[in-house]
């Protein structure tokens, strides 16, 4: 049995390392209605875990209970081996907690580059005032940052359109531009709620590639709601199921496809 | 009963009524509001505009007398006609209709799907238009606005006379109400129970809930959002024109009328943008917290004539810990 | 033909982030400084600098604040004319020596500020009361704050009429700028020089308008913006909703502060709270940001220009050229700017920035089509 501090090596050479963030009984109500219902799993350092489920299952509450933006009225929080103090969702960012949304929160008003460095926000720190002067220390602050968020833009091959306002943007543009926002944090974990939605094959296979290259590259931990069965089993190391509330599934995706809960549930009559 | 404790009941009884009044110019907004998601500024322009017609169609005067004179140099005034008050006020309803479907054609057609500010900046200028079409139309001078003058009386008088006498053998003190305030409130919850039922249960009144719902499901269902939103606003108009009237009659009518329309606001802070009840519960409440307040705390303490910015503070306390107010629909923020 | 690109691209970041990045527009914005600043005060006249330049240049500043407050930040208000009195009371008070009293013994007096610290007080305490008023922003949106900072106007306009010690217990209400110099020159007062008074208000003009351009392009301006366009998700991806609204209020309620207190002591001379800070002037400096063109420094320009020219012109034309009298031109202002304003958001929510940037996309093709 894997310790909470424990590393390991996976089949194509990358590390998993210790467990970063963990949920424990976790229990989120709205009036009457319990959207999730004592759940517990975790999520090690340098993995991508997958959240799926039917629809309705407690899955973006639950990455919303991540965020700070929901408070459970049961359970905790555990970040990087403490427990999570009750904060606002703007300190659990600057903790390095970045995310993606299923109907795209891109700030219209502004351009792709504008919303890439609303990315880098919890890192710019310079005061009011030496932002009225803006020559000295705001100017070279913004430069360096400017300079994190054009390599994220180079990375996700958009530097065509960093100029146009993001209101313009076909949806599949659109969600490339919000992960780039998402990434300009540099965070510690990435939530991505449903960032293969309304794209085709193509797309998927680009949004894989970059999921993947964000991961392998920037050794980002990844959690990510996905409703593609494919991306999921290709894409995760480990699966969390979600059905109404309730956890019914935590494995390898092999060791989900067999479960025969989630089968019922979930995924209908498995072949071979 | 003790004299200080009666009067300062009739003094909140008299803020009451004076709620009321309130009440019915925050109803306008709430009905447009409900139905479009606007929220209509001009609706105090609306009241003076119509109390401006009506008394220009019952003294019969030229409309746009003082431009046509300026252009032209002539020097006309009047018809020299007299128009009974219930003609006077039908012609009213029609040319208020007309605004209605004019307002909805070359303006708010336009600016469906747009951002709730932007339709509110619409209605500051529609405000600011409107005025000064009016003001071009009949003259910018106070005018007296009596109902039914040149044949009598037709406001039932008296009321306040039976209610003093009443509660003077009851109680010990007679209380005075201003007869016109009576009569408002009176019109007020007629006119109220009127749109409830209206908005319950008819055809239009529920296509009207639709529309305030959901545009887009509303056109789904065959509802024409067009046809709704020129009902709502005659009907807004309607309401401006009763509250013009009853407000004209109190202190004539001129151009600080159109500023109910910021008396009606904290009216709707408290009772939330839509709701009609709520908008007589705030218009009341308001009304009666203001003078209370001016009575016993303003007038000796800070000076007088706090009931200006006592209902905004009195709404904005309450909002602070109730953003949407008494009867409002809770807002729910989703990601 | 003209107007022109080719050739000149931007090697560095810096050199991307220019306000101007266009060589054109560059020289262009220099031309009209030199112009300003050297050309004008040579040429400039009492009925010129009363009419058109003073109200144009410090309508400007009170534009460029709601414009960040509104325009950047999203958060509608309507307690304009409250917080320029504040302005121009903090800054009466400081020209004449602030008196600290306690239990009605007067404690001791401040000395008397020069004309320039008065009315940098005037937007130092504007900010303060902007950031109280503003909190309310933190639970009320929309509509709601509107109506909300609406309770700041009628409060402050009450407070400056009720409150002798505001205009130092005068018998009229009204305050009155005493003569002021700066290094000898008359700023305040009736015996100033136009020129005088009018490169005193260019100069807070230019700096404002730097102020407000260095902040709203960098990370102050985009915590706006992203405040403005969801601020849901700003909050979520790490902008402190507190701070930012509070710091929109305070930079924003500055700017127009010193718009109030130039407005009093150098431009009117005498005020009285209730006809000239009153909702009218809130809603005038809104009008002047929605023609002008919301998140736009340069539309605040505009729709300041706009406005403080609209009645000088239609006065012009409607009195002394068609002869008629002065209400109905009044009347016609009225429909005039109402009917602009619905049309601007009907037809260029953007205003006219938006149609100043399309003009210019024109004429880089010019003379092609497309």
């Amino acid at each position: 049995m894997l310790d909470q501090t424990d590393s390991y090596q996976t089949a194509d050479g990358r590390t998993i390392g210790p467990v970063v963030m963990e949920m424990k009984n976790i229990t989120l109500r709205f009036g009457g209605v319990e959207a999730i219902k004592d759940i517990s799993f975790d999520i090690r350092e340098g993995e991508i875990r997958a959240i799926i489920g039917p629809n309705g299952a407690g899955k973006s509450s639950m990455l919303n209970v991540i965020s700070g933006f929901y408070v459970p009225q049961e359970g905790e929080v555990w970040y990087k081996g403490s427990r999570r103090p009750a904060m606002k969702p703007f300190q659990v960012a600057r903790q390095g907690i970045a995310r993606t949304f299923q109907n795209i929160a891109l700030f219209e008003g502004m351009t792709v580059l504008d919303n890439v460095m609303t990315g880098r926000l919890t890192h710019m720190e310079t005061g009011l005032f030496a932002q009225s002067l803006w020559k000295g220390k705001a100017e070279a602050e913004e430069i360096a940052n400017r300079e994190v968020a054009e390599k994220i833009i180079d990375f996700l091959e958009i530097q065509a359109i960093r100029k146009t306002p993001v209101a313009r943007l076909p949806y599949g543009l659109k969600k490339r531009v919000e992960l780039a926002r998402a990434l300009a944090a540099e965070p510690t974990i990435l939530l991505l709620d449903e960032p293969m939605a309304g794209m085709n094959v193509e797309e998927k296979e680009d949004m894989s590639r970059f999921i993947l290259d964000v991961n392998d590259e920037f050794g980002t931990t990844i959690a990510l709601i996905e409703h593609d069965m494919g991306v999921v089993m290709d894409l995760s190391d480990r699966v969390v199921v979600m059905d109404y509330g309730k956890k019914i599934g935590d494995g390898t995706p092999d060791e989900v496809r067999n479960n025969q809960e989630v089968i019922d549930a979930y995924l209908g009559v498995a072949h071979d | 009963m003790n004299e200080q404790l009666a009067f300062t009941i009739e003094v909140f009884l008299n803020g009451l009524m004076a709620g009321v009044l309130y009440a019915l110019v925050a109803l306008g907004f709430v009905l447009i509001y409900k139905a479009s998601g606007i929220f209509n500024y001009a609706q105090g322009v609306m009241a003076l505009f119509a109390a401006m017609t009506l008394v220009g169609i019952q003294n019969g005067q030229v409309p746009f007398a003082h431009l046509i004179n300026a252009i032209f140099g002539t020097d006309v005034h009047k018809f020299g006609w007299h128009v009974h008050s219930f003609a006077a006020i039908l012609l009213t309803v029609i040319v208020m209709i007309a605004l209605a479907w004019m307002v909805q054609q070359f303006v708010f057609k336009h600016l469906v799907g747009q951002e709730p500010i932007i339709l509110f900046m619409a209605t500051i200028g529609l405000a600011y238009f409107l005025e000064g079409v009016a003001d071009l139309m009949w003259g910018s001078e106070l005018k007296a606005l009596n109902v039914c003058a040149s044949e009598g009386n037709c406001l039932p008088q008296g009321m306040n006379v039976w209610l003093e006498g009443t509660t003077y053998e009851a109680l010990g003190y007679g209380f005075f109400i201003d007869n016109l305030d009576i009569v408002a409130s009176i019109v007020a919850a007629v006119l109220v129970a009127g749109l409830v039922i209206f908005a319950q249960y008819t055809k239009q009144g529920r296509a009207m809930r639709a529309v305030a719902d959901d545009h887009q499901a509303a056109l789904s269902v065959g509802v024409s959002l067009n046809f709704i939103w020129v009902l709502v606003w005659s009907l807004a108009g309607f309401v401006a024109l009763v509250a013009g009237i009853m407000w004209g009659a109190k202190s004539g009518v001129q151009f600080s009328l159109s500023l109910i329309a910021l008396k009606a606001l904290p009216v709707l802070m408290l009772g939330g943008f839509t709701s009609i009840p709520g908008a007589i519960i705030g218009g009341v409440f308001i009304g009666g917290g203001g003078k209370t307040f001016e009575f016993p705390v303003g007038a000796p303490f800070l000076g007088g004539a706090t009931e200006n910015w006592f209902a905004y503070m009195l709404a904005l306390v309450f909002l602070v810990f109730r953003p949407q107010g008494l009867f409002g629909e809770k807002i729910i923020e989703r990601v | 033909m003209f107007y022109r690109e080719a050739g000149d691209f931007s090697t560095t970041y810096a050199q991307d982030n220019q306000t101007f990045p266009i060589k054109f527009d560059r020289y262009r914005y220099y031309v009209v400084l030199f112009i300003a600043i050297f050309v004008i005060p040579f040429i400039i006249n009492d009925y010129w600098a009363n009419s058109f330049l003073l109200p144009f240049l410090i309508y400007a500043i009170a534009a460029i604040g709601l414009n960040i407050l509104v325009g950047y930040c999203g958060q509608v208000s309507l307690g304009t004319g409250g917080f320029m009195a504040v302005g121009a009371y903090a800054c009466y008070k400081f020209m004449t020596g602030v008196d600290i009293w306690w239990g009605g013994e007067l404690l001791f007096r401040l000395p008397q500020f020069n004309i320039f610290f008065s009315v940098i007080m005037g937007g130092v305490m504007t900010a303060l009361v902007g950031v109280l008023f503003g909190l309310p922003s933190l639970r009320i949106k929309g509509f709601y704050l509107a109506v909300a900072t609406l309770a700041a106007q009628f409060f402050l306009v009450w407070l400056f009429n009720r409150v002798s010690w505001f205009y130092n217990y005068s018998a009229s209400g009204q305050i009155n700028a005493p003569e002021r110099d700066l290094a000898g020159i008359l700023i305040t007062g009736p015996q100033t020089e136009p020129w005088a008074t009018y490169l005193f208000c260019l100069f807070f003009t230019i700096v404002c308008a730097v102020i407000a351009r260095n902040m709203t392009r960098g990370a102050s301006g985009r915590k706006w913006m992203a405040i403005r366009d969801m601020d849901i998700a700003a909050e979520i991806i790490g902008v402190n909703p507190l701070r930012a609204k509070l710091t929109a209020f305070a930079v924003s309620s500055f700017f127009i502060g010193i718009s109030g207190a130039l407005f009093f002591s150098v431009y009117l001379g005498a005020v009285e709270v209730g006809e000239a800070f009153g909702i009218q002037k809130s809603f005038l400096v809104l009008f002047m940001i929605i023609i002008g063109g919301l998140g736009s420094i340069f539309g605040s320009f505009a729709g300041a220009a706009f406005l403080v020219l609209l009645p000088v012109v239609l006065k012009i034309v409607g009195v002394d050229m068609l002869g008629w009298p002065t209400d109905i031109v009044a009347h016609f202002q009225l429909v005039i700017v109402g009917g602009l304003i619905v049309m601007f958001l009907i037809l260029e929510p953007h205003g006219l920035a938006q149609l100043w940037r399309v003009a210019k996309e024109k004429l880089r093709l010019w003379p092609f089509p497309h």
